[in-house]
């Protein structure tokens, strides 16, 4: 998905004189091809996140698309100020690519581990938040950022994430429905998907049916599709790589507590609990250590359902 | 550090009139920055007057120069000069800070015509004014990019991220000014964060560093009138000003960093002072 996601903005950057790349001190030979092929677009600035998203946004206020790369950590926490007030106060065209989001860099620990990034994007106003689940939707979705007003935050999962989503056309702002079924719905977002599909999957062979939806944005959160499955379905489980604080589980929770359904709805969030995660290891130990697994959903639906 | 004697520098009547708008604003609102904006006066007024390219009938146009007041809390002194020039009717003095005004605390570039970045949190405006110097030089634009800081805002790291930015781009359309008043909110440059060697460090950091008296015009109007003054290097120019210039009372008084519930005979001697000056 990484690789994908760095492809495709040099694709785009050879269609498009627009679209600028500004890395803040990336891995060696990084968009190597960029800097040869247009070295006045190619921008590779120090370790300098305050810095770098404000040249995003004055090259922005010019009428550029820069496309800001670094790790998810840095990109949301360092420079948060700088992401508030020159990106989305100024509500500018500058895309945000955050590396690892989640549990990624969970061998490197909690400093280079981003589990808010949702939450703290999400709450800043114009911000539009995209989490795809693998490089075939990272794909389709680049296409649609060059034609898209206002500021974007892509979270980027590890790379090599098995491809799980269609090849439907990319909307921004859309929900995705990748399995129906009335006993139980299932909301995730980036590589969680594929954990929902499985679950699905599995309790068939029990007999219950449930659907997936795939919020690969996250804000403008897709309110009304959403509340279309769910009408008639009284089992809610969400599912993310992220804190339970503030992400697509706390989005759900808002939406259903203001809809007042006539009948209550059963709602459980599935992430990492309020804590900073406290052991090394590999992005999938440390979802299990957060029970962000298939066992964990396919037990708490079980649950609801009893 | 150069000592300009800048405090016994004489204001005529261009700097005397556009102070007497700073005051007129506060008058109406009741509050303001008025220090911060007074030590900035001459610096902007040399810029809109004698050396920046603009239309204040299309402030949008493609090929301006372009102005960044980083200090967003010296305001005031902007506001003047904008209206001064046309920007927007001289009416919007009258709403600064009111519900239905464009004219706020710090400055939005989504409501002021003119107005190039919504700043206010200090240490933001430098990196902005850097991706424009670039963008000019991607689209081989002539336009130059101007970039006013404070001095206590200096004592942000991203000044300094931005700093190193722009001298390894070798910036020589960018240039920044600083509004070098030796005081900040608490108390003086020199107690709470010592900048000195202050212009040694901006040179380490690639620029070409010129320090100058920011209340003389034709120093000002010299200098700025030079541009670039060598090739491949961005320009700080140090201001060595006084804060709250222009009101006797207020030069280098602390408490006048912000004010609000300013009474009426506070206002009539700001007016009277600005007179005798």
């Amino acid at each position: 998905m990484r690789k994908t996601c760095l492809e495709m903005i040099f694709e785009l950057a050879k269609t498009d004189p627009r679209v600028v790349f500004i890395g803040s001190d990336l891995g060696s030979g990084t968009l190597d091809i960029f800097q040869k092929e247009m070295p006045e677009r190619f921008f590779m600035e120090g370790i300098s996140e305050a810095n770098i998203i404000g040249v995003a946004s004055g090259l922005a206020m010019e009428g550029k698309i820069p496309f800001v790369n670094t790790i998810a950590s840095f990109i949301t926490r360092r420079a948060f100020e700088q992401v508030v007030l020159d990106v989305c106060l100024h509500n500018l065209n500058v895309r945000l690519v955050g590396n690892g989001g989640g549990l990624v860099y969970a061998p490197l620990g909690p400093t280079h581990m981003t589990i808010e990034d949702i939450a703290i994007m999400r709450a800043i106003p114009n911000m539009t938040v995209v989490a795809p689940a693998d490089e075939n939707e990272m794909k389709r979705f680049m296409l649609k950022t060059l034609n898209y007003s206002g500021p974007i935050y892509i979270r980027l999962a590890k790379g090599y994430d098995p491809v799980v989503t269609n090849n439907l056309p990319f909307d921004i702002g859309k929900a995705v429905i990748m399995k129906e079924g009335n006993d139980a719905a299932i909301f995730t977002t980036g590589i969680t998907l594929k954990i929902a599909l499985e679950c699905a999957e599995d309790l068939i062979k029990k007999g219950v049916l449930v659907s997936v939806i795939h919020l690969p944005t996250i804000k403008p959160l897709d309110i009304m599709s959403i509340l279309q499955v769910i009408k008639n379905i009284s089992v809610i489980v969400t599912i993310e790589e992220h804190s339970i604080m503030g992400g697509i589980g706390s989005a759900l929770g808002e939406i259903i507590l203001e809809e007042n359904f006539p009948t209550q709805k059963k709602f459980k969030r599935i992430g990492i609990s309020d804590i900073f995660p406290d052991e090394y290891g590999t992005q999938a130990s440390l979802m299990d250590r957060f029970s962000i697994n298939r066992n964990n959903l396919i037990k708490t639906i079980l649950q609801l359902l009893s | 550090m150069k000592d300009f004697h800048s405090d016994k520098t004489k204001l005529d009547e261009r700097s005397k009139q556009l102070r007497k708008s700073i005051v007129y604003m506060m008058e109406k609102a009741g509050r303001g920055h008025p220090a911060s904006a007074l030590s900035l006066v001459e610096i902007l007024r040399v810029l809109y007057d004698h050396v920046m390219n603009y239309d204040s009938s299309d402030p949008q146009l493609a090929k301006r120069d372009r102005c960044i007041l980083s200090k967003g809390h010296g305001c005031l002194a902007l506001y003047a000069i904008l209206a001064d020039k046309g920007f927007f009717p001289k009416s919007e003095m009258d709403y600064f800070c009111k519900k239905n005004g464009i004219l706020g605390g710090h400055p939005e570039r989504s409501k002021i015509p003119g107005v190039e970045a919504s700043t206010g949190s200090l240490g933001h405006g430098l990196s902005i004014g850097i991706g424009m110097a670039l963008n000019a030089r991607i689209d081989n634009s002539n336009y130059r990019t101007y970039v006013i800081t404070g001095d206590g805002e200096c004592n942000e790291g991203s000044i300094w991220e931005a700093a190193m930015c722009a001298g390894k781009h070798e910036l020589d359309n960018l240039t920044v000014l600083i509004d070098y008043n030796k005081q900040q909110s608490y108390s003086t440059t020199a107690e709470i964060q010592e900048l000195e060697p202050f212009s040694k460090k901006w040179e380490s950091f690639g620029f070409y560093v010129k320090e100058i008296d920011g209340h003389d015009v034709n120093a000002l109007k010299a200098t700025l009138q030079s541009l670039p003054l060598v090739a491949k290097k961005p320009v700080a120019l140090i201001c060595h000003t006084i804060k709250g210039k222009g009101i006797s009372f207020m030069e280098n008084n602390l408490s006048w960093h912000h004010k609000s519930k300013l009474t009426l005979q506070e206002i009539q001697k700001m007016y009277q002072s600005i007179e005798d000056y």
